[in-house]
C-alpha cells in the first residue's frame, strides 16, 4: 500500500518537475517582468509531491511497514522511535530521497523569496535547478529505489546498522545535506546568471544569504560527524583525516571561500567570473565528495553497500554537469579586468582565497592520490594525518595573521596600518604565560599559538570597538574569534594529549605518566537489542589524586548481529578521558586504548561559534563597514 | 577567454574522470579469506637458527603444512602453543613456524619454555614477507597442501575446534 503510494507520489513530482522546465523555457519567451502564476503553482505542486513521498517513507519506518525492502532491510520493530526516525536517511536511497527533497525545497524557496524583478535570470535558475532536480529523480526512480516492495511480506526487518544508533549522527546526514545540496542553488543561479547577463552586484546580493545558510549548515553537519566519531567509532579525536571526512571538508573550503568573495562582489565588479567559478565548483565538489562515498571507491564507515552501478549513474551526471558548466562557462563569460590595491580589505579577502584553494588542492590530492595509484599502479598506499599536518600546520600562521590585520583594512584603500600595536604585543605578552605553562620545544607549534592568541585578544577588541561605535561587523568578529579558539585549542589538545595502547586482563594496573589505570572486574548486562560486556575502570591521577571510573563497553546486537566497541568518556568542563576495550578472541586479554584528551568540549564549541557567526550574516540586514 | 585554456581543463577533466571509471571496477576491500582456495604464493623465508632460506614451494615435498606465524610477545600465541603440540605429533603434518617481528633471545627463550612444535622454524623480522600470505594481525594460521592449495586460514589462535577440523581434513 505505502509503497504504491511513495511510487505515485514521486512520479507525480518527477512529472511535475518536467513540466516545470518545460513552462520555465515557454516562460522565457513572454516578454515582461512578472512571471506567470503557473511556474508558481507547478513548483508548489512539485513541493507537495516531493514532500508528501518523503513522509510516507517516513510512515513506513514508524509503522515498521516491511513490504518495503528499504524499511526491512534497514528497521526493526524493537528499535527506539527516534532512530526509526532516523533510519529513513540513515541509509543510500531514503538519503537520496531527501537529497531530491532538499533541492526541490532550495528551488522552491529561491522562486518565492527573490523578490527583485530580474525575470529571465529567475526562470534560468529554476530551469538550471529543476534539471538536476529531474536527474536525480531519474537515478531515484531506475536505480535506487526507497518504496520497491518485497512479497512474501517479511515478519521482522533487519535492523539499523548500530554504530548508526546515535543522535549526533541522525542529525549529521541531514545538516550536511542542507549544506551541499543546498549549494545547488548558486551552481544554478551561476549558470543562469552568466546566460541573463544580470549586474554581477545584484548577483552577489541574490545569493549570499544563500551561501550563507549552506555554509552553516555544512559547519554544524561536518561537526555532528566529527562529535560522532568521537563518542561512536571511538576514534578518540576531532579530526582523522579520513576520505570521507575529507569529502565534506572540500565543499566546505569552496563555500568559505565564496562566503568571502561574494562580500568583495557586493562592492566591486572586478571579481565576477571568479565567484561565479567557486559556485560551480562548490556543488561540483559536493557531487564528487557523494561519487566517493557512494560508489564504494573509499573504504570506510560509509559503505553504504557497494555497487558499482550507482558510482557509475554519479560519475555520468558529474561528467554531465561539469562539460556543461565549462561551455556556459565559455561560451558566455564576460572579459573583466582585474585591478587590486595592495592592502585594501578586498586585497585580503582574496587572499582568504588564496588560503582555502590551496587547502582545497591538498586535501583533495591527499584523498585522491590514493585512489589513482590503485587504478593506474595497482600499488595500494594510505595518506594519512603527518602529510596534513605536514602541509597544513605551517599555513595557519600566515592565515591567522592576515584573518587578525585584513579586516582592519579600508575598503578599496591602499593605507597601510601600524604593524605593531598594543594588541600584539599583549598578544605576545600573553603567549609568554601560556609557554612557561606549557614549555612546549616545538616552534611551529608554538608559531601557530602566538598566532592564535593575536586574532583571540584582536577579536575581543574589536568585540568591545563594535559596542562601543556600534558600526563593526559582528558576524565577522564571532566566526574569526572562534577559528582562532578552535586553533588554540586544537594546538593546547596536541600539547598535552595523553595516549596508550595496552594489554591488560581483568584485577591488572598499569602506569601511564600521571596516571595510573585499574582494571577491576567485567560485568555482563544486556540491553534492549544487544548483550555486553562491561569493564569496570578506575583511573586514578597521580597528581592531583583525582579518582574516575570508567566503563567502556564491547556490544554484540542481535538485529543485525554486529560487534560495536562503546567507547567510555568523562567528559569534563577542561579534559576528556577516554576508555575503549576490545577483546583479544578466546583469551581473557583485553587491549585498551586510553587517551586524555583536554579541552575537547571547547574544540566543539569553538566550531559552534564559528558556525554561529556565519548565520549571522544571514540576519544581518545592515551593510558592514 | 583563451582556447588553449578551455583543452587543458578539459584534458584535466577527461583524465580525472577515466581513472575515476576505471577505479569503479578495482577491487577495494582486501580479504584474506578469498585466499582460501588459492595457490600459496613462492616466498623465500630465512631460517630462524642459521643464513639458509626455505622457499614455499617445497611445501609439495610434504603431504600437509600447517604455516603458523607467532611471537613472543604475542599473548594469544601462547595460549594457542599447547595446541601446535597436539598437532605436531600428527604424522600427516609438518608444522612451518614463522617467527614474525620477534627477538631472537626472547623466542629461544618461549620455545624452550613452552615447548617446539615446529618442524621449521623461519622468521620475519620486519613483518613483510608475512604479508604475501595475507598475514594483517598474529597468530594466524594456513594449511596448505601437497599441491601448495590454501585449505584453511585461521585468523586468531587456533582452539580445540579447529585442532579437530585439521586433524579430520589431514586424516582423510
Amino acid at each position: 500500500m505505502l509503497s504504491n503510494l511513495g511510487i505515485i507520489f514521486s512520479t507525480i513530482a518527477f512529472l511535475t518537475t518536467l513540466f516545470l522546465i518545460h513552462f520555465s523555457f515557454a516562460e522565457l519567451k513572454i516578454s515582461g517582468d512578472k512571471i506567470t502564476k503557473k511556474i508558481y503553482k507547478l513548483s508548489l505542486v512539485q513541493l507537495i509531491f516531493s514532500i508528501s513521498s518523503f513522509s510516507i517513507l517516513l510512515i513506513g519506518y514508524l509503522l515498521s511497514d516491511f513490504s518495503m525492502i528499504n524499511v526491512y532491510e534497514n528497521s526493526h520493530t524493537t528499535k527506539p522511535l527516534f532512530y526509526k526516525i532516523s533510519g529513513t536517511w540513515g541509509n543510500h536511497e531514503g538519503s537520496m530521497l531527501l537529497w531530491i527533497n532538499i533541492l526541490v525545497i532550495f528551488s522552491f524557496l529561491f522562486l518565492l523569496l527573490n523578490k527583485k524583478k530580474n525575470k529571465n535570470f529567475k526562470i534560468l535558475t529554476l530551469i538550471f535547478q529543476n534539471l538536476l532536480i529531474s536527474v536525480f529523480f531519474i537515478f531515484l526512480i531506475t536505480n535506487s529505489n526507497p518504496f520497491a516492495p518485497i512479497f512474501p511480506i517479511p515478519n521482522e526487518g533487519m535492523g539499523l546498522n548500530p554504530i548508526l544508533q546515535d543522535p549526533a549522527l541522525a542529525i549529521h546526514p541531514p545538516l550536511l545535506y542542507i549544506g551541499f545540496v543546498g549549494s545547488s542553488i548558486y551552481f544554478s543561479a551561476a549558470l543562469a546568471s552568466l546566460i541573463s547577463k544580470i549586474e554581477s552586484k545584484s548577483f552577489a546580493r541574490i545569493i549570499k544569504p544563500w551561501v550563507s545558510v549552506s555554509w552553516f549548515f555544512q559547519t554544524v553537519g561536518i561537526l555532528a560527524g566529527s562529535i560522532w566519531a568521537y563518542y561512536e567509532l571511538g576514534w578518540g579525536g576531532y579530526w582523522f583525516w579520513d576520505p570521507v571526512e575529507n569529502s565534506s571538508l572540500m565543499p566546505w573550503f569552496l563555500m568559505t571561500a565564496l562566503l568571502h568573495s561574494v562580500l568583495v562582489l557586493e562592492r566591486r565588479i572586478g571579481l565576477y567570473s571568479w565567484v561565479i567559478v567557486l559556485s560551480i565548483l562548490t556543488f561540483t565538489m559536493s557531487v564528487v565528495g557523494t561519487f566517493l562515498v557512494r560508489s564504494g571507491i573509499l573504504n570506510s564507515v560509509h559503505t553504504f553497500a557497494n555497487d558499482p552501478s550507482r558510482g557509475l549513474f554519479i560519475l555520468t551526471f558529474l561528467i554531465l554537469m561539469v562539460f556543461s558548466s565549462i561551455f556556459i562557462f565559455f561560451k558566455y563569460a564576460p572579459a573583466e579586468n582585474k585591478n587590486y590595491r595592495i592592502f585594501s580589505k578586498e586585497f585580503f579577502i582574496l587572499i582568504n582565497n588564496w588560503f582555502m584553494i590551496f587547502f582545497l588542492a591538498v586535501v583533495l590530492i591527499g584523498t585522491l592520490y590514493p585512489v589513482f595509484l590503485d587504478t593506474l599502479t595497482e600499488k595500494k598506499i594510505s595518506v594519512g594525518p603527518p602529510y596534513y599536518n605536514f602541509i597544513l600546520a605551517p599555513f595557519l600562521i600566515p592565515l591567522l595573521f592576515l584573518m587578525t590585520h585584513g579586516p582592519k583594512h579600508k575598503w578599496i584603500s591602499s593605507e597601510a596600518k601600524n604593524f605593531f600595536n598594543k594588541i600584539l604585543f599583549f598578544s605576545v605578552f600573553l603567549f609568554l604565560i601560556i609557554f612557561f605553562v606549557t614549555t612546549e620545544s616545538n616552534l611551529l607549534v608554538n608559531l601557530v599559538l602566538l598566532v592564535s592568541i593575536y586574532l583571540i585578544t584582536q577579536s575581543i577588541f574589536d568585540f568591545y570597538e563594535n559596542f562601543k561605535n556600534n558600526n563593526t561587523n559582528l558576524s565577522r568578529i564571532i566566526s574569526h574569534f572562534g577559528f582562532g579558539l578552535l586553533i588554540f585549542f586544537i594546538s593546547i589538545n596536541h600539547i598535552f594529549s595523553v595516549e596508550s595502547s595496552f594489554n591488560i586482563t581483568p584485577g591488572e594496573k598499569k602506569d601511564i605518566k600521571n596516571y595510573v589505570i585499574k582494571f577491576e572486574n567485567l560485568e555482563t548486562l544486556s540491553g534492549n537489542n544487544y548483550k555486553s560486556v562491561v569493564g569496570h575502570f578506575e583511573i586514578l591521577n597521580k597528581k592531583r589524586l583525582i579518582k574516575e571510573n570508567l566503563k567502556p563497553e564491547i556490544r554484540v546486537y542481535n538485529q543485525p548481529k554486529t560487534i560495536t566497541y562503546e567507547a567510555s568518556i568523562k567528559s569534563n568542563l577542561f579534559s576528556d578521558t577516554y576508555l575503549t576495550m576490545s577483546n583479544i578472541s578466546d583469551t581473557d586479554i583485553f587491549n585498551i586504548k586510553f587517551q586524555k584528551k583536554p579541552f575537547m568540549n571547547f574544540i566543539w564549541l569553538s566550531v559552534l561559534l564559528i558556525a554561529f557567526g556565519g548565520i549571522l550574516k544571514f540576519f544581518s540586514k545592515k551593510k558592514e563597514i | 577567454m583563451k582556447k588553449s585554456h578551455l583543452i587543458i581543463i578539459c584534458i584535466f577533466f577527461i583524465f580525472i574522470f577515466t581513472t575515476l571509471y576505471f577505479s569503479l571496477h578495482n577491487k577495494k576491500i582486501y580479504n584474506t579469506e578469498e585466499l582460501v582456495g588459492q595457490k600459496i604464493s613462492e616466498v623465500e623465508l630465512t631460517l630462524f637458527n642459521n643464513e639458509k632460506t626455505f622457499n614455499t614451494k617445497n611445501i609439495s615435498n610434504y603431504r600437509f603444512v600447517l604455516l603458523n606465524f607467532w611471537a613472543s610477545w604475542c599473548l594469544p600465541c601462547r595460549k594457542e602453543h599447547k595446541n601446535l603440540i597436539i598437532l605436531s605429533k600428527n604424522k600427516n603434518l609438518k608444522i612451518i613456524g614463522i617467527n614474525f617481528k620477534d627477538n631472537k633471545i626472547n623466542a629461544k627463550k618461549f620455545l624452550k619454555e613452552m615447548g617446539n612444535p615446529f618442524f621449521i622454524l623461519a622468521t620475519d623480522i620486519k613483518g613483510k614477507k608475512s604479508v604475501n600470505f595475507g598475514v594483517y594481525g598474529i597468530p594466524e594460521t594456513i594449511l596448505v597442501s601437497q599441491d601448495l592449495t590454501i585449505l584453511k586460514k585461521y585468523i586468531g589462535p587456533l582452539n580445540l575446534k579447529d585442532v579437530n577440523e585439521i586433524k579430520k581434513i589431514i586424516n582423510k
